[in-house]
């Protein structure tokens, strides 16, 4: 089941402190149903979902309340039974704190189940297979909440060589992953069955980072159990971030996946060790996602983790844990790249991992930025092989064109560069400010685009009444009936003169050749975007003039 | 409010410029056993011009005083001015040459980080072309008598009691200025200012900044690339010219050990600053100095060439490194690397 393996290294990459013994003491705990679940339609990458319900309309645990928006996008569930006392826009776990459509549901307590029904893939299309788990909310775990029915596709060639299944869960403090594979092992392996099934793959190999002994036996002996020389449990080495999909793929099979390339043209593809949980759940016990395994930890006095509902208000979740005294703020995420939430009355949704309590002791907000002496300390730690302080220096220089010539979109925000910084400049800030200053640029790019089209043809249309005009003109003239119907029936047909036709031929080439010229102008980021980037984008722009607020002391300070 | 990453590493610009000081104490500790302790006369003037200097530029500047005065980046460029410059030069030779460097070559070009020649360097680079001769009187091995060093640098100056040519000095004078017959044997086995593998005494100092070019190393403050580069450049030109012609081009061995050759190595050309970043690059810019710190030894009119050769390279440094990018994550066989 495990075999000594070559590995490979991926380039740079950090060892924080990883604070994971505190949550991983104690067996995952289940949470008392709240009195009130805020469950978000719009939990996954891809368009938001379409409410089912209305308030008043009772529900029940697992029944389907948001429908998915076209096929890049993932239904949504009812966590409990009970009655739906409002559809309306509450606050999003989210930094910006904007608010989003959200079915409230009041809890009834009896935790009523719709019926389940295991779902027979072996005898389904893999269409059918992928709606079905489109509609039962399946999305990446990991906390990218891209739909997993969109992954589940072995694209040109219809099978792959490996399926790679990320435990490694690099960040600190985090332990969800961790938690799950040692007393779940069985049911991974077996959503795993399912993923490799679908995806015609050759092998599945486990990636978990080496800090986690007790998961990696866990999942060795769920392997052995399950006989399947094709899995293999693989220790890779605990380096921040190994976690990250293309850094795992890089780490187990040596593949680099580039950006913007589909992992499965290189004959892979990755998902979440709780995602194949969640797909075992899927198809297997006919439940949709309704509920993940949450750490809690940080600053409380009991790190633990919860299996929790989603729409839980993440304050229901912190209180047993202990909080300390000084704690003033709650991140969803890592330390590395968690958010920070706007308060914690926001619900627990797919994308919550972790829900990190803080503090000025925890996390001192970080020293004043200096000016970067070009250490390059940030360029041996990235993992994407960029060169970051290029990039900072054309970011804060408002060199855009430059920044993304350097590969500013290459840039995978793990923060290895900001972590290691002697000056202790915020450089991912600065990136997540480039981009979406960049994005924000071809978006208006396209906005005017799409006014001068407007204004080109409304030219065309003016030509066309005014030669209508000339002709009505010319009937009420005393040339004569005859010359009048002949001239109106004319524009009306409408027969051109061949000078108004030579005229009306180079409108239209002129039109063609813009057309022409603006798909070869067309920007490289806004187009053929996944729908994981368009998500991106929408996400980025809420931050945007907050990031911008912040960003500005930094471009003020030096200039 | 900040964002992530909430977690950062214990490091500072302060904390890499102290390393870099402690790195410098083993050559200062030889400089001091051979030539007296004039040299730490020097290293306190220039801390303190270089202090004061930073100090009134960040403010006429209007920067946070303490947080850039503590960086500990005026110190570096002012200790290694005291070391580059003759130990009994006179207090000002020191004082303009510091602020130099400060006030020109850093902070009129934008301060820490931005300045694109290495400030030692102009402030070196200006003083021997300003005062070839006060920069050429250096001490005479052995002789560390500290009354006539002091009065030397403050007072009524008497200096060929104390003076002696630098090594590479004597070379440079004997090879071109003497009889044609003189060769480089001749030279070394004549005169008293050569040792056994470099300058007598210097050779010492060397070795110095070599270890303290290892504690850098080790700290993961530089990389290899540039000291391999540099001195690997200097050790096959020089070698190759000896080999040719001994009589008119020193060997490698005197090449590295004289002059400022180790110091420029690991602390000189190592400037993050004003050099290249890239991996590629590091090495592009380092093997240019010392091809050029090579030409300007064995063919310039000044003794030694490192300074010139700086910056020479520092103007480069740019297109060198634009022209270096390394591969990013998933292009790298495109490019022609292994992946």
């Amino acid at each position: 089941m495990s075999a000594l393996r070559k590995l490979f290294r991926f380039h740079g990459g950090v060892k924080p402190d990883y604070h994971k013994h505190a949550s991983t003491r104690q067996p995952i705990a289940g949470t008392p149903i709240p009195a009130e679940l805020v469950i978000p339609l719009h939990q996954s990458i891809g368009g938001p979902p379409r409410p089912l319900v209305q308030a008043g309309e009772r529900v029940l645990k697992g029944q389907r309340i948001g429908d998915a928006d076209g096929n890049v996008s993932s239904a949504v569930h009812a966590s409990t039974s009970g009655t739906v006392t409002a559809v309306e826009m509450r606050r999003m776990p989210h930094t910006s704190g904007l608010s989003a459509l959200c079915v409230v549901i009041k809890p009834d307590g009896r935790d009523e189940w719709i019926a389940r029904q295991s779902f027979d893939f072996r005898n389904a299309s893999p269409t059918e297979t992928r709606d079905y788990l489109r509609d039962a909310g399946v999305v990446g775990l990991g906390g990218a909440v891209f739909p997993s029915h969109l992954k589940l596709n072995a694209g040109k060639q219809g099978r792959l060589d490996t399926l790679v299944l990320n435990g490694a869960e690099c960040e600190p403090f985090i332990t969800c992953d961790d938690v799950l594979m040692r007393e779940r092992g069985e049911a991974i392996l077996k959503g795993a069955a399912i993923m490799r099934e679908m995806l015609a793959a050759g092998r599945v190999l486990i990636g978990i980072e080496d800090n986690k002994p007790e998961a990696i036996a866990a999942m060795m002996a769920a392997a052995r159990a399950a006989g399947d020389d094709a899995i293999q449990v693989v220790a890779v080495p605990t380096r921040y971030p190994a976690g990250g999909a293309k850094q795992l793929i890089r780490v187990l099979t040596g593949i680099e996946v580039p950006h913007g390339e589909r992992s499965t043209d290189y004959g892979v593809q990755c998902f979440n060790v709780g995602t194949a949980y969640a797909t075992h759940d899927a198809i297997a016990l006919g439940q949709p996602l309704i509920s993940r395994i949450v750490t809690v930890a940080g600053n409380v006095g009991q790190a633990r983790n919860y299996e929790v509902l989603f729409g839980t208000p993440m304050r229901d979740l912190i209180a047993p844990c202990a909080p300390l005294p000084d704690s003033d703020r709650v991140i969803m995420g890592g330390p590395m790249m968690g958010f920070r939430m706007p308060g914690d009355d926001v619900p627990v949704v797919k994308a919550t991992n972790c829900v990190l309590v803080g503090s000025d002791a925890l996390f001192p907000p970080p020293p004043p930025e200096m000016s970067c002496i070009r250490c390059g300390e940030c360029a041996k730690v990235c993992p994407s092989d960029l060169q970051p302080f290029e990039m900072y220096w054309f970011a804060r220089a408002r060199l855009f064109g430059k920044a993304q010539e350097y590969h500013l979109f290459d840039c995978i925000e793990c923060g290895c560069c900001a972590y290691v910084c002697p000056s202790r400049i915020p450089l991912v800030d600065y990136y997540r400010f480039a981009k979406s200053e960049i994005w924000a640029r071809e978006v208006e790019k396209e906005a005017a685009d799409q006014a001068r089209d407007r204004y080109e043809f409304r030219l065309l249309r003016e030509e066309r009444e005014k030669q209508e005009k000339a002709a009505k003109l010319a009937a009420k003239t005393a040339a004569g009936r005859e010359k009048a119907a002949a001239a109106l029936a004319e524009a009306e047909k409408p027969a051109r003169t061949p000078e108004e036709e030579a005229k009306h031929a180079l409108i239209a080439a002129a039109l063609e050749r813009a057309k022409a010229q603006k798909e070869r102008a067309h920007p490289e980021n806004t187009s053929n975007l996944s729908p994981e980037q368009q998500a991106e984008i929408a996400a980025i722009e809420a931050r945007r003039a907050e990031i911008r607020e912040q960003a500005k002391p930094h471009l003020r300070a030096d200039d | 409010m900040h964002n992530s990453p909430y977690f950062l590493k214990p490091a500072s610009v302060r904390s890499v410029m102290l390393r870099v000081l402690l790195a410098l104490l083993p050559g200062i500790a030889a400089y001091v056993w051979f030539f007296g302790a004039a040299v730490l006369v020097q290293i306190a003037l220039a801390s303190v011009t270089a202090l004061l200097a930073e100090a009134a530029m960040l403010k006429l500047r209007g920067k946070p005083l303490m947080l850039y005065l503590g960086d500990g980046s005026a110190l570096v460029t002012a200790w290694l001015i005291a070391l580059t410059f003759p130990p009994i030069a006179p207090w000002w030779l020191t004082v303009i040459g510091v602020l130099a460097a400060i006030v020109v070559a850093k902070h009129l070009y934008g301060g820490l980080g931005q300045n694109p020649f290495n400030p030692a360097m102009v402030a070196f680079a200006l003083m021997i072309v300003a005062y070839p001769s006060l920069m050429s009187q250096w001490p005479a091995v052995g002789f560390t008598d500290f009354a006539p060093q002091l009065n030397a640098i403050f007072g009524p100056r008497q200096l060929d009691a104390i003076t002696m040519a630098t090594p590479l000095d004597a070379l440079r004078t004997a090879l071109h200025t003497e009889e044609a017959r003189a060769t480089v044997a001749g030279v070394l086995g004549s005169s008293a200012s050569f040792g056994n593998i470099g300058g007598k005494g210097w050779e010492w100092v060397a070795a110095g900044y070599f270890l303290g070019g290892l504690y850098l190393l080790q700290q993961r403050i530089i990389t290899w690339h540039m000291p391999a580069a540099f001195l690997l450049t200097l050790l096959v030109i020089s070698g190759a010219f000896a080999a040719f012609d001994p009589g008119h081009f020193a060997g490698p061995s005197f090449h590295l050990f004289t002059g400022g050759a180790m110091l420029g190595a690991f602390f000189i050309v190592t400037d993050p600053v004003s050099g290249c970043t890239t991996p590629r690059g590091k090495l592009f810019f380092a093997a240019g100095i010392g091809l050029l710190t090579w030409i300007i030894r064995a063919f310039g009119a000044y003794p030694d060439g490192i300074a010139f050769a700086v910056l020479l390279m520092n103007i480069a440094a740019p297109l060198i490194d634009m022209n270096t990018q390394p591969p990013v994550f998933g292009h790298k066989d495109k490019r022609g690397s292994a992946k």
